[in-house]
């Protein structure tokens, strides 16, 4: 009965989504027109009725339902309740509820809340919104229905994909999920400005705290899921340049873009057309890498179903979606009339060169994703790897970061280099210090020691708009800023000190035997079974040693699971504030000896910790935005209060 | 709009200006990430592929193909192995160093990634084997159905 439930909900959302549209569009083009009033309630109504369907979808997860097919092709009894639950979305129907679902409520949430817009704007918007919600609605509802039934039921389910069952898991897909789909708010905002000609500062003002939030749910997604390969996989890297992570990154890159570039038009009225664009391309990315991801036309741990009808779906919405915004904006955009000058030498120049260098990087990328399809086409089969997009991204990255270091100290409109000569001398001149003494104490590749140096110009300068400020009253967003930028340096720096300082050994071990990697001494002990609720493994006894300091334990693992049987590596990870030892276990050879990989990973860690300070950064710029805004409109409330009292007393 | 830096651009100038930055910008990018693609891109082979039209000894390329039964060799150090990849036709000697894949075995399907040696064996740095019933690395997926019954055959003989 339940997985009933969940499907009429489904139905029921996609019938509101429909008149949603119908009246979005019918209000939007006439005012106070009938239908208009349906398109709020609608979309609120419809968030309910998806948030219903996702709970019916966990219900029959937890109780492992095998009379619901997706349940028998992705659950099994004997997994732990919180790998049940993550089961939920850790397969193409499931992530495609949580996609549809999370998207109604953020349009739900839009309808709810947001009246600074014109009505009329904003019924444009919650119709793109339902327009963009019923692709998906039929997606699911007609070739991946996740409540579809199986006769007979089966004795037992066929499990989860065991490099899924990880706490990491549970809540990856939902935090980069919150992220893709939150910018869908950002898309159908920029197609309703644009179609009823509001491209103004209020919009961008409105717009922002949303892209703000997708973003900072982004950054978590895309630094976890970092950590996750670098831990779960065990080859001792934390960024592959799969596709599946490039699906990720590529609305990053488009929605930092957006904000840097929704904040010009917020304070300063100009780059009006360019931040629309950028609304749009953001979510289109996220349609991208939804297809690369779900459509099976690559391999990887997070293609579930290898189907050409639901590759061509997806395809034909992405089209359908992005070619209709682009059409949109090619007959409206030149209606959309110049905003404010500025000089080159200004924030908004400095911001305009963040925009276009983050635009390139997205190409690269983008095309370095597309490539391998692309030659298939012609029956050529290639990869592309790190070779490709280390150097190539960074000669867009490393000037835009170059730009970072005097951007934020500029001033609006126009400002000289004379008066931020200082701070930004100090901080080039000690990012050339470092530059030189890593290049004199050893041999560091020319990315590697770049990245150093622009890490420590622009966690110097990140600070500097702080200064001869009061810090009481500084806005908190401006910490945000602060924050988020550090956090970018802190991060740059992780990645090139791990680049060019990190130590690897592979050795086949005798059991007793002693290893040194830089200042890690490593003893194997013993080498044991172990055994879990649905694994066994191999796992090995060490005791690892810094610099002579006191032996501390080290048990990496050769994990073997059979629901289904798959093997993955347990690495094993003795964090210091400096960089990590890594350990991961191999096989044995034939003589009984133990393959053992170590790593000593200099500063590594600083890599995830940067991630999450540039999240920080973002939350505490959406909070202090938020606050801004409600203070502005309590403000307003009180302006209108006092003029009806004067007007009564008059 | 009084001062100099703003007043000798016009509004619409300004945004002409702007544009064009980016296009440059943009058009660099995709003519350097063209030409960064054609000299980077790994390059997928078949046993006699890279036997007919062997790639520089430097470029990084992916070798796919069966493992060939009892070609797989401990070396003494422990952590290389070295074994024979084979279509059908033909056979590349490889030798690889790391820890190799669980479900690596003799007769099931590998993709090496590497590059080849000039005296003809294939130095593999990361081998990606199948990974459970479901899975198999894209490239072999997309073998033509001659190889793949080639493939069969070769591995009941």
């Amino acid at each position: 009965m339940i997985p009933e439930i969940g499907l009429a909900a489904l139905w029921l959302a996609a019938a509101l989504a429909a008149l949603q549209l119908l009246g979005g569009l019918l209000g939007a083009g006439e005012n106070g027109h009938p239908l208009a009033g349906v398109v709020r309630p609608a979309a609120v109504l419809q968030a309910g009725l998806c948030g219903l369907s996702f709970l019916c979808l966990l219900y029959v997860f937890a109780l492992t339902d095998l009379s619901v097919l997706l349940v028998a092709n992705n659950s099994h009894s004997m997994k732990p309740l919180i790998f049940k639950l993550a089961g939920a979305w850790g397969n193409h129907e499931g992530s495609m509820l949580l996609w549809v679902t999370v998207m109604a409520l953020a349009g739900g949430a839009i309808a709810l809340i947001e009246r600074r817009l014109p009505e009329r704007t904003m019924l444009a918007t919650l119709g793109a919104q339902a327009f963009v919600g019923l692709g998906f609605y039929a997606f699911l509802l007609l070739s991946s229905n996740p409540f579809e039934r199986l006769v007979p039921v089966p004795p037992e389910g066929n499990g989860l994909n065991p490099l899924l069952q990880d706490i990491g898991l549970a809540f990856h897909p939902p935090t980069l999920y919150v992220g893709y789909v939150g910018l869908s708010v950002a898309f159908s905002f920029a197609v309703g400005a644009l179609l009823t000609r509001s491209v103004t500062p209020e919009f961008a003002r409105v717009m922002r705290p949303w892209v703000l939030g997708a973003w900072i749910f982004l950054t978590i997604g895309i630094t976890a899921g970092s950590y996750w390969a670098y831990y779960e996989l065990g080859w001792g890297g934390w960024w592959f340049w799969d596709p599946v992570e490039n699906a990720s990154l590529m609305p990053w890159l488009a929605a930092t873009a957006l904000l840097h570039s929704a904040s010009v038009l917020a304070a300063r009225d100009a780059l009006r057309t360019w931040t629309i664009m950028l609304g749009v391309v953001a979510f289109s990315m996220s349609m991208v890498g939804t297809f690369l991801v779900r459509s099976g036309i690559l391999t990887s741990v997070h293609a579930f179903a290898v189907d050409p009808e639901r590759g061509s779906f997806i395809l034909a919405l992405l089209a359908i979606n992005i070619g209709g915004a682009l059409a949109v904006f090619a007959t409206r955009a030149s209606t959309v009339s110049e905003g404010e000058r500025f000089s080159p030498m200004s924030r908004e120049g400095a911001l305009v060169v963040n925009n276009v260098m983050l635009s390139a990087i997205l190409g690269i990328v983008l095309l370095g994703t597309l490539y391998p399809l692309l030659t298939e086409a012609f029956d050529v089969k290639v990869s592309v790897g790190p070779p490709y997009f280390d150097p190539v991204g960074a000669i867009f990255f490393y000037p835009m970061l170059a730009v970072l270091v005097i951007g934020p100290l500029l001033r609006w409109r126009k400002d000289s280099f004379a008066r931020v000569k200082w701070p930004v001398l100090i901080a080039a001149a000690l990012g050339l210090a470092v530059l030189v003494a890593a290049a004199l104490l050893s041999d560091i590749s020319l990315l590697a020691l770049l990245g150093l140096a622009l890490s420590v110009a622009v966690a110097v300068s990140s600070f500097v708009p702080l200064r001869g400020r009061s810090l009481r009253r500084l806005p908190i967003a401006v910490w945000g800023m602060c924050i988020g930028h550090f956090g970018l340096a802190v991060a740059l720096f992780g990645m090139s000190a791990d680049s060019a300082f990190q130590q690897e050994r592979l050795i086949a071990s005798n059991v007793g035997d002693v290893v040194n990697i830089g200042p890690w001494q490593a003893r194997l002990d013993a080498v044991k079974p172990a055994a879990g609720p649905n694994w066994v493994a191999m796992e090995a006894e060490m005791k690892v040693s810094y610099q002579g300091g006191e032996w501390r334990d080290a048990r990496p693992q050769a994990r073997h699971f059979w629901t289904p049987p798959q093997e993955t590596s347990e690495v094993a990870l003795i964090t210091r504030w400096n960089g990590q030892l890594y350990v991961a276990i191999g096989n044995q050879t034939q003589d009984g000896r133990w393959q053992l990989r170590l790593w000593w990973k200099p500063f590594v860690t600083w890599i995830w910790y940067g991630g999450l300070l540039i999240a920080l950064g973002g939350s505490l710029a959406l909070v202090g935005r938020v606050a801004g805004d409600l203070r502005r409109r309590s403000a307003k409330g009180k302006l209108a209060e006092r003029r009806e009292e004067q007007e009564a007393s008059a | 709009m009084t001062d100099s830096a703003t007043k000798g651009l016009k509004p619409k100038h300004q945004r002409l200006v702007l544009l064009s930055l980016a296009l440059v910008a943009l058009i660099g990018a995709g003519l350097l990430a063209a030409w960064a693609l054609r000299n980077q891109a790994s390059y997928f082979y078949l046993p006699s592929e890279i036997i007919a039209e062997a790639p520089a000894p430097d470029q990084g390329v992916r070798l796919g193909g069966m493992v060939e039964m009892g070609s797989i060799e401990e070396q003494p150090d422990g952590t290389t192995i070295r074994f024979i990849v084979e279509d059908g036709t033909a056979k590349v000697p490889v030798s690889f160093t790391g820890i190799a894949p669980a479900l690596f075995v003799e007769g099931s399907g590998v993709v090496a990634e590497g590059k080849m040696s000039a005296d003809g064996v294939f130095v593999a740095d990361n081998l990606l084997a199948k990974h459970d019933e479901n899975y198999m690395p894209k490239e072999l997926d997309g073998m033509t159905q001659e190889q793949v019954r080639k493939q069969v055959e070769a591995t009941l003989e």
